[in-house]
């Protein structure tokens, strides 16, 4: 085919579709599509498919019919309900607080110069790797109530008369599955934080330094401010993850003792999948949206703000 | 063993315990009982009775779910029964395994699709929470009832559907649960044996904590362990979660108050801890000597057989003692085979659920699991496996001494969620570790009932 020929070929096509094409937004649309179509499948159709069920009676292997807002009726009339809610907002709370603060210590401690400053960081990051469930099932040996080797160790140095009863009593069990959630979650605020803190740019802290200002000072003014919207994003994350947790309790208490350490995750699981109430424990799980709505709301004005 | 039963348990006999809970089953409408079926059997006839005819669909693959076995040799037997029948009919069965947990939850989504396994081997209610997904297999159910001696009557209830005699699953075994516990502890105490009744069990135990020697029941949010001892407890005051018409909740009553009380005495006789345990647990504590009272399925005699010799010696079990209700009231874990109606090979699939329960693989799978699947059939009551060693003989009697989840309303989405919530085990926790009064547990239970029960 000559030259004259392809080109000719080409302006054929070129009118309907290649023109098209060549439009910003539809280029756009189609190289998206591909991710798009497998967020509807995999992201909105299941959202949207289980704040339908919250709205039916449906129990597992029956179908449904619409109930209206009835299964959040009765979840308001619920006192195992108002419970989660309140374990879910204080494991959260006290989680995040904690995973922040000394995400943050650890991140500015890590990004000095020291020797074997590599195998440290790597050991770091292990908690964040180990899977959930392992690492669960490991701390679920460390805070048993018959063979906590915590326990084992106090009592033999005499510091302990009797044993600690980790995760059979209601407030013991709240503070060991939100240290356990700590301590899974701190290397996710470090390494996400030293990657801000080495974009610093060093002279802005030579400059403190020849002003004089003290660490904090240097903190308060220079780390702080310019590491704020990575913070901020960071913490959002951490907020959506810690709120819809689900393996790390599942494992360790199941909720118990006395539902004491049900969040919305378990108790949404226990009723839909375990219980068969599948409208019910979509009902639950839809609770967990609004709040996280809200946090990327307030993270992304935040942001905004910023730039 | 009636004889025995007769000195221990003011009068009370097997046999009676079985005609006075057929009696009151077919009563309440909850299952037609054949009481010539049950008690008329004669092994003669038995012989001749002829299986129902399927014919095999061409080259047959059969899926199967089902539960990890318990015990190693569980799995062993339950294969080795399978790759027999393969050889005999030429079909394939394809057996997947999950932990016994999970089965529930990936059987109710095949049901919801309608594909995937054949045969699922299920838990409790499950076959009542999609029955209209299920084959009838009453053919297979009522061959095997004759031959068998007849099923027991809570076999009845959860195999048929709910005021039918329509028979929607086969209860192929229960994973029995007795009382464990220390010969030398107790004797230490001055008993030869554990009380057979509650309130003599519960001074028992009160003298073994004094002694050192605390007991262990699980009050977390444990399955197994947790349901089943805090069932027994309360149904043996006379306490129970629903009426029989599965609406009216009945479960604050003076009955249910007594029952907490007397529980929270046996709680003080318990090892710190209790409220966290889940499955595993009292296992876990009995073997390494921390406890010398609980209850369990045999996976303590089966463990300790092997790798603690020492507690192995010093093992006895026995059912659980008779409260003030005068009759055994107990909750074991039973297993259902159910096959769905999306199946393709439902004939290969009901001559393969009937092979597997016949003597000669059914007894073998008995005998080998040390009697960790107590019968659901009459006639295997007398499976020589049984006898293997006393500390197992006590396992064939958890199924005729049984009731049913949900007791004395029927099985369905209600019973099945109240379990799955545990509500009668945080009744216990509340009481128990929570510091609440019995009226005010007993009232928080009525009213996470109601919403299940509406």
């Amino acid at each position: 085919m000559s030259r004259a020929g392809i080109e000719s070929g080409w302006g054929g096509l070129k009118t309907p579709s290649v023109g098209l094409l060549q439009r910003k937004g539809v280029l756009g649309f189609v190289f998206t599509l591909p991710a798009d179509i497998i967020l509807l499948l995999l992201l909105a159709y299941p959202f949207v498919l289980g704040i339908w069920l919250s709205f039916t009676n449906t129990i597992i292997g029956r179908s449904g019919s619409f109930v209206g807002f009835s299964n959040y009726i009765e979840l308001f009339h619920s006192d195992v309900f108002w419970l989660t809610a309140f374990n879910t907002v204080f494991y959260t709370c006290v989680a995040v607080f904690f995973k922040l603060m000394l995400g943050l210590g650890l991140a500015i401690v890590l990004n000095q110069d020291f020797k074997g400053k590599g195998l440290v960081r790597a050991i770091v990051l292990l908690p964040w790797i180990v899977p959930t469930a392992l690492s669960a099932i490991a701390f679920w040996w460390i805070f048993d109530s018959n063979f906590s080797c915590i326990n084992w160790f106090l009592l033999r140095i005499g510091l302990l008369k009797t044993p600690i009863d980790f995760l059979g009593n209601t407030i013991n069990a709240r503070l060991t599955v939100i240290l356990v959630n700590i301590w899974r979650g701190i290397p996710f605020f470090t390494i996400g934080l030293m990657a801000g803190l080495q974009t610093i740019n060093q002279s802005l802290y030579e400059a403190a330094d020849i002003d004089g200002a003290t660490p904090w000072v240097k903190f308060k003014s220079i780390t702080l401010p310019l590491i704020m919207p990575l913070l901020a994003v960071i913490t959002t994350f951490s907020i959506i993850w810690t709120f819809a947790d689900f393996q790390l309790i599942w494992v360790m208490t199941r909720g118990g003792p006395d539902n004491a350490t049900h969040i919305f995750g378990t108790l949404s699981f226990q009723r839909a999948i375990a219980g068969g109430h599948l409208g019910e424990g979509a009902a639950i799980s839809a609770f967990i949206f609004p709040v996280l709505f809200i946090s990327v709301l307030i993270t992304s004005k935040y942001l905004k703000r910023e730039t | 063993m009636e004889e025995k039963d007769k000195k221990q348990g003011k009068g009370f006999t097997r046999r009676d315990f079985i005609k006075k809970s057929a009696v009151g089953l077919a009563g309440a409408g909850l299952a037609t009982l054949s009481m010539d079926s049950l008690f008329q059997w004669n092994p003669a006839l038995a012989a001749n009775i002829a299986p129902p005819k399927f014919k095999l669909e061409k080259n047959p693959v059969i899926n199967v779910l089902r539960w990890s076995g318990f015990v190693k040799s569980d799995e062993q037997v339950w294969n080795a029964n399978t790759r027999k029948w393969e050889k005999e009919t030429g079909g394939k069965v394809v057996t997947e395994y999950l932990s016994w947990e999970d089965v529930r939850s990936k059987a109710a989504m095949e049901a919801s699709v309608g594909a995937g396994h054949d045969i699922v081997l299920g838990w409790y209610d499950d076959p009542h929470l999609y029955p209209d997904k299920l084959l009838d297999v009453s053919d297979v159910a009522v061959y095997l009832g004759k031959k068998y001696g007849g099923w027991y009557p809570v076999c009845e209830v959860y195999g048929k559907l709910y005021g039918t005699n329509k028979w929607i699953a086969l209860p192929i075994g229960s994973a029995g649960i007795c009382i464990n516990y220390r010969v030398s502890w107790v004797k230490e105490v001055g008993y030869e044996k554990l009380p057979s009744d509650i309130n003599g069990f519960i001074q028992c135990c009160k003298k073994l904590k004094a002694k050192g020697h605390p007991t262990g029941f699980a009050l977390g949010h444990a399955v197994g362990d947790g349901n089943t001892w805090t069932h027994w407890w309360l149904w043996s005051f006379g306490g129970k979660a629903v009426e029989k018409d599965g609406k009216t909740i009945a479960i604050n009553s003076k009955e249910t108050i007594q029952a907490l009380d007397a529980a929270r005495e046996l709680y003080e006789t318990m090892i710190q801890g209790v409220a966290s345990w889940l499955d595993p647990h009292n296992n876990k504590a009995f073997l390494s000597g921390q406890i010398s009272v609980t209850s369990n399925g045999n996976s303590i005699f089966y463990a300790s057989r092997n790798k603690f010799p020492d507690i192995n010696k010093d093992l006895m079990t026995m059912n659980f003692p008779v409260g003030p209700v005068g009759h055994p009231a107990e909750l074991s874990m039973i297993s259902q085979a159910f096959i769905f109606r999306h199946s393709s090979v439902p004939n290969a699939a009901k001559h393969y659920l009937t092979y597997m329960f016949e003597k000669a693989q059914y007894g073998k799978w008995e005998s080998e699991t040390w009697g960790y699947i107590t019968q659901t059939l009459q006639d295997y009551y007398n499976l020589p496996a049984w006898k293997k060693d006393p500390r197992i003989t006590p396992y064939r009697e958890c199924v005729k001494r049984m009731l049913w989840n949900g007791y004395a309303g029927p099985l369905g989405p209600a019973s099945a969620a109240a379990m799955s919530e545990y509500v009668v085990v945080d009744m216990f926790a509340d009481v128990c570790v929570g510091g609440k009064s019995p009226k005010a547990a007993a009232a928080a239970a009525e009213k996470k009932l109601k919403k299940f029960y509406r």
